[in-house]
């Protein structure tokens, strides 16, 4: 066994049995314990551990990728997955503590008085965190087959396996302190080869210094003019310019990310845990600089990659590497299929240019970026074993928040609330239990044979979470006024809007050829991307639901309109949450 | 009642100051007007993309803890802050 595959193998199993100790020592025993943890959770270790359940396989691994080839275009994921939690803050985490139950349906069928509500909050909960899931899944099948050369399918069994393990056992108390611990590897393993990364190009240490300085090659040239230059002169867009369609586009997919983002529920629950509503508010905070130690790191990490991409390839202008001259990380990352190489031109040198005709690099996954760095940039071996450990407990943990939602969601929503409200905590438990293992089944089966559209994974659980959820929520706080018929006449208004443009685009379910209405100009409505319609879906939600109302003259009974009074002010802030 | 109303409507001036400066800095200097502010720079960064890319995002973290701040201030205040011991 070489070296790397030791190391690797130590750092993988290494932070499994760190999760699995914390698993035996956090174990749950009740339904509060297992759906919030039960609500003991310090502000700062939640936030912590909203971080790790934030911050998914497409963080760890793919977000730096896509700012290296969007350039300015990226920050677009930047703004929206951070400007979200300012919302989240403000206008949703304090007011759903003070209500102090354990599921994001449970407050929406509560306020709208209205099982149909909680319904349908069940089932744009399970369609978006299912989606979600599922990358998750396959980002461990991935890791494991590339950085263990394991079997994709005893990878990704491997990881159900640790999942199932500390979800099951110590359910949302068992998660947070092995989220808690996963923040600290994958924040660990991002920050080291960016460290590095930033020293050797630039001599700063601090990577969001280094974007901004000169590079140390003695040229005395800003490292993003050299960019720019560089990715020019091939032509390629300038880097620091480069628009994401127009600006209109730009505009509404930051705020689709930033309103999907408050509005998924794995991240909402986390908010439950905390002991009050101060908490609720300061733990909003905490989570916001976990997340920002990552987010404000990885355009260093992108715009860099690029730059050690380029430089290789095309040592200096018009001087292409010879093929046969390729590095050892190329040669790894060609077998992987992720990286290909053609001799168009048959002259035995690689030529990287944006003109597709001559262009010989035929495919760069923009997925190698991050786990290719440390060798692109020929970081010691220990490095690359942490990212693949790194890049694991990234999607792990967010694994577990999408699974417990989903449970919760089952067993507490539907089952309890539902279906049989007369089942003992004991049963309710057990249920959940039940609940849990078969999404983890259900999830890995579909990691395993990823269906049509697993693609558009993204774009379904943000537009779902963005059009529904959030204004659902919202309202339920600062508008009194809405009733049930009102807020389901919106939610299923936003969900449709949202839905009809997604599947005009990519197909129903996104199966391909059932893109109906298939001869309209692709992103017909302004160019907008159907990645970036949440937003225009939750303005379609807002508007039917403030109009149902009008129409109908309807308002909330007496003790809802108590009930939105109560949840405004922190003081009487209930227990519920201990639940015993 | 009275206080409630009023704790809530300072609650939301507070939330309508912070929210007018989260808009200003991602969505007006960090899309809007990139493009004039990247004539400026700091340092080897065009402001407009800095905003973008760094600044939006530092804003966002001073903004959630100055209004949760204000907010613990406000529930004094007001009385309606959660008991001590918790």
């Amino acid at each position: 066994m070489d070296e790397l595959k030791l190391y690797t193998y130590i750092a993988v199993f290494g932070t499994f049995g760190l999760y699995f100790a914390i698993a035996w020592w956090a174990r749950a025993g009740s339904t509060s314990e297992f759906y919030v943890a039960g609500g003991g959770v310090h502000p700062i270790l939640n936030g912590m551990a909203i971080g790790a359940d934030w911050m998914s396989a497409a963080s760890f691994i793919s977000m730096a990728g896509l700012i290296a080839f969007l350039g300015y275009g990226g920050s677009v994921f930047l703004m929206g997955w951070t400007g979200g939690y300012v919302l989240l803050a403000m206008l949703l985490a304090p007011y759903l503590r003070k209500y102090g139950k354990f599921t994001v349906p449970e407050f929406i069928g509560d306020r709208y008085y209205s099982n149909i509500a909680r319904v349908v909050a069940v089932l744009c909960l399970i369609i978006a965190s299912l989606t979600y899931v599922i990358g998750q899944m396959k980002g461990v099948g991935v890791a494991f087959s590339r950085f263990l050369e394991v079997d994709y399918g005893l990878g990704l069994g491997i990881g159900m396996f640790v999942v199932w393990v500390y979800a099951v056992l110590g359910g949302m108390k068992g998660i947070t302190y092995t989220q808690i611990a996963q923040y600290c590897v994958l924040i660990f393993a991002y920050t080291v080869p960016a460290v590095f990364i930033s020293l050797h190009l630039t001599g700063n240490p601090i990577p969001q210094i280094g974007l901004g300085s000169t590079l140390a090659d003695g040229s005395g040239m800003y490292l993003l003019d050299k960019l720019d230059l560089v990715v020019t002169d091939l032509g390629f867009k300038e880097y620091t310019t480069a628009k994401l369609g127009s600006t209109l586009n730009m505009f509404m997919y930051t705020l689709s990310l930033m309103i999907g983002t408050a509005g998924l529920p794995h991240v909402i629950m986390r908010f439950f845990t905390v002991p009050s509503v101060k908490g609720a508010r300061s733990s909003a905070g905490w989570a916001l600089i976990f997340i920002a130690a990552l987010y404000t790191v990885a355009p260093a990490v992108g715009a860099m990659a690029r730059l050690n991409l380029m430089n290789t390839i095309q040592p200096a202008a018009s001087e292409s590497l010879e093929y046969e001259q390729r590095p050892q990380w190329f040669k790894n990352w060609e077998t992987t299929g992720l990286l290909k190489f053609e001799d168009k031109n048959g002259d035995g040198k690689i030529t990287y240019v944006a003109d597709k005709e001559k262009n010989e690099m035929v495919k760069v996954d923009r997925d190698i970026m991050v786990l290719a760095n440390p060798e692109i940039a020929n970081l010691p071996n220990w490095v690359i074993a942490l990212v693949a450990a790194g890049g694991l407990a990234a999607a792990l943990s967010t694994a577990a928040g999408l699974l417990l939602a989903i449970a919760s969601s089952i067993s507490h929503d539907l089952l309890k609330g539902v279906f049989r409200p007369d089942i003992t905590e004991r049963t309710e438990l057990r249920a959940s239990r039940v609940a849990m293992t078969v999404s983890i089944l259900i999830a890995g089966y579909l990691g395993l044979n990823p269906p049509g559209f697993a693609a558009g994974t993204v774009a379904l659980a943000f537009g779902l979470a963005a059009s529904s959820i959030f204004p659902a929520l919202m309202m339920g706080i600062f508008a009194k006024s809405i009733g049930s018929k009102a807020a389901v006449a919106g939610m299923l208004a936003g969900i449709g809007m949202t839905l009809l443009y997604i599947f005009q685009h990519e197909g129903i379910m996104f199966i391909k050829g059932t893109a109906f209405l298939g001869d309209m100009a692709r992103n017909w409505f302004f160019g907008i991307d159907p990645k970036a319609f949440g937003a225009v879906g939750a303005m379609v939600n807002f508007t039917v639901a403030f109009a149902v109302s009008r129409i109908i003259n309807e308002r909330p009974p007496e003790n809802i309109q108590r009930m939105i009074e109560d949840i405004r002010i922190p003081s009487g802030s209930p227990e519920a949450a201990t639940g015993h | 009642m009275d206080k409630h109303q009023a704790y809530w409507k300072a609650n939301l001036r507070l939330m309508a100051i912070c929210l007018s400066i989260w808009f200003v800095v991602s969505f007006l200097f960090g899309i809007i007007l990139v493009e004039p502010l990247n004539n400026f720079h700091l340092g080897g960064y065009k402001l407009g993309f800095w905003f973008a890319q760094q600044g939006s995002i530092y804003t966002f973290v001073v903004l959630v803890f100055f209004y949760s701040y204000r907010m613990n201030k406000l529930d004094k205040e007001f009385g309606v802050h959660e008991d001590e011991e918790k």
